[in-house]
């Protein structure tokens, strides 16, 4: 097989060899428990506090607001269930929208279970969060706010501001899922009024198992995880030191050249599209044509199912995702294509390819070339698109 | 996640394509839920001596499909007629738990187009009396 060509850097990204560097002594050389006394303890203990001061600068908010923890599903859940248990004299109604990820949807369901109450704000066409509709779901009972900053299937980046301005004039607090966002769009937590963010730091070339939660001061939360004093009291257990530094590095190197980036990003992502609905008919782009992340190409291939989709792209050496029931294990197609109004059938034929910052020019001409072909194989299967031929 | 066998079947599969003037053709499954399967058949003298297939699907619908139209092809309807999802399955070396609606597709899509010889040609099939097109594959 040829060289892999990988293109879901939005489900994980290779972790840089300057951020593999950075990390490996702290896995056998300064290997010491941050909390010991010890200066082996306290070069680790440095170590950490180094990183948080990095990630803190990124968004601009104070260090000692930055916590850690084992990655992006944590941070979600401790934002939503920490604020809820803590705020239950307050009020019990929560707002988030119909296509967070999985991270928030099912913490509310659990939350729900729990007794608290959930509205989840719909989206248009483009999948942005109908903000009239947020404005009326606040009542007095409302406590938390939480909003993607942007969408990890169709890329579509929300009008954080404004929601973060809601959020301010009516008390409640504001958190946002920024996984997807971090390390690749600005983000300053006092311009967006965001009290609190989730971030992991894989999705922007770190390591997998670490993230972290910006708690803005003043917020009232309970801890997920009790135990030790570490992280000011709020989030138990040893840090994950080599993980920490990583995430440093990588949210560093994300942000020294960030528009540079994300130009050589955008023009690849808009290269992709163009070429895609050039060489081949009945495809949909989904998502919001521009205001989307730089590296997300989400389209619809109408008449054929995205599980084969990928098994044909895989036989290429090509790497992406799809929102189709069949590689989610469930019925139901993405519940983020249903919500932007797509029917099941065209929400089966969907893909997703998330480019990062070493995919070429090269690699995308190869990639519509083969789509071309592999599209082109499973119509010819498909009695659906054969439908669509008699009636043409 | 597949058998080396559903990939084959998947790679290359079978007898794609239609029949025209078929015999017999039955069509299964729902867009919705993301796959439909159709099958053609020719028949002569109680014998399948053709069939082909069209499937909008995943991979293990493709190649159910494909493994179904091999396993009844030059086979006579009551050996047809035998053939059940498991066997489909287990013609493939097996399908995951949650793929095995795929299997119970390509049985009714077989079971479907035997159907619609039977009714065209006013020919009663054993086993068809009860056949339910409407029963649904997934919760197999």
């Amino acid at each position: 097989m040829t060289k892999l060509i990988y293109m879901d850097n939005s489900a994980t990204t290779p972790v840089k060899q300057e951020v593999l560097d950075e990390m490996l002594p702290y896995f056998n050389i300064k290997y010491g428990n941050p909390s010991s006394i010890y200066s082996l303890g306290s070069t680790s203990k440095v170590a950490v506090e180094t990183s948080r001061e990095k990630i803190a600068t990124t968004i601009n908010a104070n260090a000692k607001d930055i916590f850690f923890t084992a990655g992006g599903s944590e941070a979600d859940n401790w934002a939503l269930k920490g604020v809820a248990f803590a705020n239950r004299k307050k009020g019990n109604h929560i707002i988030t929208s119909k296509i967070e990820h999985h991270g928030i949807l099912h913490t509310c369901e659990y939350l729900e279970k729990q007794g608290f109450k959930v509205t989840y704000i719909d989206v248009d066409e483009y999948g942005i969060v109908d903000l009239n509709q947020l404005k009326k779901s606040i009542t007095d009972e409302t406590i938390l706010i939480s909003i993607m900053f942007a969408n990890n299937e169709i890329g579509t980046i929300q009008p954080i501001k404004e929601i973060g301005r809601i959020a301010k004039e009516k008390g409640v607090y504001f958190h946002t899922d920024a996984v997807q966002a971090i390390g690749h769009i600005k983000i300053d937590v006092d311009e967006l009024n965001i009290d609190m963010l989730s971030m992991a730091a894989h999705k922007f070339y770190g390591p997998k198992g670490i993230g972290a939660l910006y708690i803005r001061p003043g917020v009232k939360i309970d801890p997920l995880i009790s135990g030790g004093g570490q992280e000011r009291n709020r989030r138990a257990g040893t840090e994950n030191v080599p993980g920490i530094v990583g995430m440093g590095k990588a949210i560093e190197l994300a942000y020294e050249n960030l528009d540079e980036h994300n130009n050589k990003l955008i023009e690849l992502r808009d290269r992709l599209i163009k070429k895609v609905f050039e060489s081949i008919d009945y495809v949909r782009l989904n998502g919001h044509p521009t205001n989307r992340l730089p590296g997300n190409i989400n389209i619809c291939f109408e008449f054929i199912e995205g599980e084969s989709l990928l098994l044909s792209l895989d036989m290429e050496g090509i790497a992406g995702s799809s929102g189709s029931a069949c590689t989610s294990g469930t019925l139901d197609p993405s519940h983020v294509l249903l919500a932007i109004g797509l029917p099941h059938e065209i929400a089966h034929g969907s893909l997703r390819l998330s480019l990062g910052d070493f995919n070429t020019k090269d690699e995308v001409d190869y990639v519509v070339e083969k789509l071309v072909e592999i599209v082109a194989r499973l119509r010819s299967m498909s009695p659906l698109y054969e439908k669509v031929k008699e009636v043409k | 996640m597949y058998s080396e066998k559903v990939m084959e079947h998947f790679k290359n599969p079978r007898n794609v394509g239609e029949i025209e003037n078929a015999d017999g053709i039955g069509e299964v499954g729902n867009p919705r839920c993301g796959d439909i399967m159709k099958m053609y058949l020719k028949i002569e003298d109680e014998v399948i001596v053709d069939v082909k297939f069209k499937t909008f699907g995943c991979g293990s619908a493709i190649a159910s499909s494909s493994m179904a139209t091999e396993m009844i092809k030059g086979k006579t309807i009551e050996e047809a007629m035998s053939i059940t999802n498991k066997a489909v399955a287990k013609a493939l070396d097996g399908l995951p738990p949650v793929k095995m609606h795929c299997s119970v597709l390509a049985e009714q899509a077989i079971k479907s187009a035997l159907l619609d010889y039977s009714k065209k040609n006013n020919v009663h099939i054993d086993g068809l009396e009860d056949f339910d097109l409407t029963e649904d594959p997934h919760e197999h």
